[in-house]
């Protein structure tokens, strides 16, 4: 492995760890009467509201058409994330180290299937908010309505238009990743050189 | 290529491939004016209005006035509430007006202007409002902007769909809002599907002073929340949206929106009337005060009444009909023909338009789907004449520009909605800054309206302009209809919460405006009505001190002989004969207010000195270039004092009487 190629991988390093302090997405909630805006950050441990109390404000909303409640911590998933991510950002460390380009294959591979399962469980739990509503208790039934917000795009939920695309953390974590292609082909396109050739000079 | 120029080169690729979901951001919500906006709002200095609107003032329980198109604040009229500022409410010749039987009720929230008629037409003679806290309607007079008539309305709580007119002001009505035990009584709340009632209230409405329930028609205990008058054909009957068919008393977000439909109350009044007539109607013991001005002294007076004509539809066949109307309608509207009846479904995905001819037909076939307490249900599909799909979210009410169109608030989608009568096919909407409530045409709910402008009156403000910190004024928007596209033309702020809105062209109102009081017919038992009249009398423990105010004096201005424990009332008249020269009348300490005295009116206030010293007053009213002398003194000395009760003129104020002209 390259030189440049641990130097990006030791990027990604860093990029993932700083995931863990911003937004990875964010929803935000459109329509006339918020002209400041309203919308929610999810971030690798916990849901926010895109200012103080927007959550509640969000949840408050929801309830005329039967929504359960966001509530972070009824949410395991929120638990687990960080340590995947830190579990991620050790193991770029490793391979940038240890040098092997399989070893960086395999890191990018468990990448991937890391932010495939968290798209898709996100997914769901957006079909879970959207879907499964207390009809019972709804104010507001509008027949064939559902409200999942889309995962990433928009889509008009009633009088709200909601729009979700990733945040700091998201994008931190597409370019981490690209990094990480970058470091392969880097990797790939040179011949690999011995580990101590690392401090000799150019 | 060097490895750390690749790694630079890699880095800002994906970083600039990552920043892309950035850009994607939602632009702002823009406000679409047309160039001409500002030509077309423009009122040039010393130019008038083309009309006068009148706004509900909402929680400040007043009636507002605007020009149109300017937007300006022309006055507040007040009304319902305690006004200090011109001593409305506070003064011994209007405090009669807020006596209820629950006392004086200093206070109340203001909901729907509605201008007398005449053959469908507004004419500018009076305009009412309703109280919706303490059930009352109110007349005010339009030569003089002032409030001449207040009734309360008994077995009645939340007399929203109220005031509401017949084409010819012979009734205004008020339904309840809230039904509750009629009479009221001490019952357990969740005894309501036994206890609670509602009340439709037709009150003679057509010679001031004297207005009256001619009767009320009991009705089952749902919400009745707004209402209007047939015309033309629908002429002799009145329509109430009611919610809450569930009867629901507690929770009633979730448990008064469980119902599909609630209903329509279509009421034949002429029907009614018959029924009154021949006596089926019960003779209900009902206390509740009528307050007018007396026309002669321009004072205040209650007159407490004791009963009520009271009509349970059972005895008098043919008398309601409920028309099925989805989701907790809220407005009920009536088109300029008299034909169409449209309901604004809260939380409905559809405005349901009612046919007046089906409704008659659906009557005489017995197209019924139920009776409730003696009320037939009519089949819906029996009387829809069609439904607006896809208007928009949350309809509320819907006005008419005569021209074939109808056009509906959304408060949820937050926008105006312009739909065809008859096709019932929506051809334009505009958005409204933010989440509209009422919106009104010029004659928007008459037979002829003057569909040139819409007012769009909002609950929520924001940040439409410069802030106010956390409580702000509402928002209304002045919109131009004359075209096929409805254009903004003005963003004004509003006091209170206007919730309807009336308005009519100003040549209307604006030649038949009084300019002062004519002092020779001053009919107040204690008017001064010269210098030399002035004085002071005592009568126990009570003072009288009778004085005028005059370009730039008061006389008298020294009074001694007050006394602790002693109540002074000043009755004070203003006895210029000049277009807009008022004066004012505060004292130190008062705990009322002070007056305000129109030319030739006379105002008395209540004043109880709390101790021993001298007491200046003064005018209020920046009056003349003497206005900074225009004072006087009063002396209050300890109980059994022998100082003797005198009330001089200045000195001052004699030399001005001398040389009016400089003075002056």
């Amino acid at each position: 492995m390259s030189r440049a190629s641990r130097v990006l991988l030791l990027l990604a390093s860093a990029l993932l760890a700083l995931m863990l302090a911003a937004p990875l997405w964010r929803i935000q909630l459109i329509a006339p009467q918020y002209p400041e805006g309203l919308g929610m950050k999810i971030s690798a441990n916990t849901v926010r509201g895109q200012r103080e109390h927007d959550l509640d404000n969000i949840n408050e909303l929801n309830h005329y058409i039967g929504m359960k409640r966001i509530e972070p911590e009824s949410i395991p998933e929120l638990h687990i994330i960080p340590y995947a991510i830190a579990a991620l950002a050790a193991a770029a460390v490793l391979v940038a180290l240890i040098g092997r380009r399989e070893l960086l294959s395999v890191w990018l591979g468990a990448f991937a299937t890391v932010a495939v399962i968290g798209l898709i469980d996100f997914w769901h739990w957006e079909y879970d908010y959207g879907h499964h509503l207390d009809l019972e208790h709804a104010i507001i039934k509008v027949p064939g309505m559902s409200y999942q917000p889309p995962l990433i795009g928009s889509k008009q939920l009633l009088n709200f238009t909601a729009v979700s695309v990733p945040d700091v953390g998201g994008v931190l974590a597409g370019v981490a990743f690209l990094l990480g292609v970058a470091a392969l082909v880097l990797a790939y396109r040179r011949e690999p050189r011995p580990v101590a050739d690392w401090s000799e000079p150019q | 290529m060097s490895p750390t120029r690749r790694i630079v080169y890699a880095a800002v690729a994906t970083a600039l491939a990552g920043g892309a979901f950035f850009a994607c951001r939602t632009a702002p919500a823009t406000t679409l004016v047309g160039n001409d906006a500002a030509i077309k709002v423009y009122v040039p200095p010393g130019s008038y209005d083309e009309f006068y609107s009148f706004m509900s003032g909402g929680f400040s329980g007043q009636v507002s006035v605007y020009g149109l198109p300017s937007g300006r604040l022309l006055k507040v009229i007040p009304v319902f509430s305690q006004n200090p500022e011109n001593g409305y409410g506070y003064s011994e010749e209007t405090k009669a007006m807020l006596q209820t039987t629950f006392g004086p009720v200093p206070w109340d929230d203001s909901h729907h202007p509605e201008m007398s008629m005449t053959d469908g037409v507004p004419d500018g003679r009076w305009l009412f409002i309703n109280a919706n806290n303490t059930p009352r309607v109110a007349r005010i007079d339009l030569t003089r902007f002032e409030t001449d008539e207040i009734l309360q309305i008994p077995n009645a709580a939340g007399g929203h769909a109220s005031p509401f007119t017949t084409p010819d002001s012979k009734y205004i009505v008020s339904a309840t809002r809230f039904s509750v035990p009629i009479p009221n009584r001490d019952v357990p709340i969740d005894s309501y599907k036994q206890n609670f009632r509602g009340t439709l209230s037709f009150i003679t409405a057509d010679q001031p002073g004297k207005m009256d329930i001619a009767f009320q028609i009991l009705m089952p205990g749902y919400n009745y929340d707004l209402g209007h008058a047939g015309k033309g054909p629908s002429d002799g009957w009145f329509f109430f949206t009611s919610y809450n068919s569930e009867e629901a008393n507690t929770k009633l977000e979730e448990n008064a929106s469980k119902n599909d439909k609630d209903y329509v109350a279509a009421v034949n009044y002429r029907k009614a009337e018959e029924c009154v007539a021949a006596g089926k109607a019960k003779t209900f013991p009902s206390e509740y005060d009528h307050n007018y001005v007396d026309p002669s002294s321009g004072i205040a007076k209650v007159e407490t009444m004791h009963s009520v004509k009271l009509l349970n539809p059972m005895d008098c066949d043919g008398v309601v009909y409920y028309l099925p109307t989805p989701k907790s309608p809220h407005g009920v509207d009536i088109d300029p023909t008299g034909e169409y009846i449209v309901a604004g479904g809260k939380l409905a995905t559809v405005i349901p338009v009612h046919s007046f001819t089906k409704l008659k037909k659906a009557i005489a076939d017995k197209a019924f789907e139920k009776v409730v307490d003696g009320i037939p249900v009519l089949k819906y599909e029996a009387v829809i004449a069609g439904e607006v799909q896809k208007p928009g979210l949350g309809p509320l009410h819907t006005e008419f520009d005569g021209k074939g169109y109808a056009y509906t608030s959304m408060f949820i989608s937050s926008e105006v909605v312009k739909w065809k009568l008859g096709t019932w096919e929506v051809v334009d909407r505009i958005p409204t800054y933010y989440s509209i409530g009422h919106l009104m045409i010029p004659g928007g709910d008459s037979k002829k309206p003057w569909g040139k402008y819409l007012v769009a009156m909002n609950k929520i403000t924001k940040d439409r302009y410069l802030p106010t910190g956390p409580e702000m004024f509402q928002s209304a928007q002045l919109i131009d209809i004359s075209g096929d596209k409805m254009k903004l033309l003005l963003d004004f702020p509003t006091i209170g919460e206007p919730h309807y809105a009336q308005a009519i062209p100003a040549s209307l109102i604006r030649d038949k405006q009084l300019k002062f009081r004519n002092l020779a017919q001053n009919g107040n038992p204690d008017v001064t009505r010269s210098e030399s009249d002035g004085g002071i009398t005592r009568k126990g423990k009570r003072v009288d001190v009778r004085m005028i105010a005059i370009r730039s004096h008061f006389a008298p201005d020294n009074i001694e002989g007050v006394q602790l424990g002693d109540t002074v009332y000043f009755h004070v008249t203003n006895i210029e004969q000049d277009w807009d020269i008022l004066h004012g009348f505060a004292i130190l300490g008062a705990n009322t207010s002070e007056l305000i005295l129109q030319p030739g009116e006379t105002r008395t206030l209540q004043w109880i000195p709390t101790r021993v010293g001298i007491y200046p007053f003064y005018c209020t009213d920046f009056c003349s270039a003497l206005h900074q002398e225009m004072q006087g003194y009063l002396r209050v000395s300890p109980a059994g004092s022998t100082v003797a009760l005198t009330a001089n003129v200045s000195k001052k104020a004699q030399q001005q009487l001398s040389e009016p002209a400089k003075a002056r």
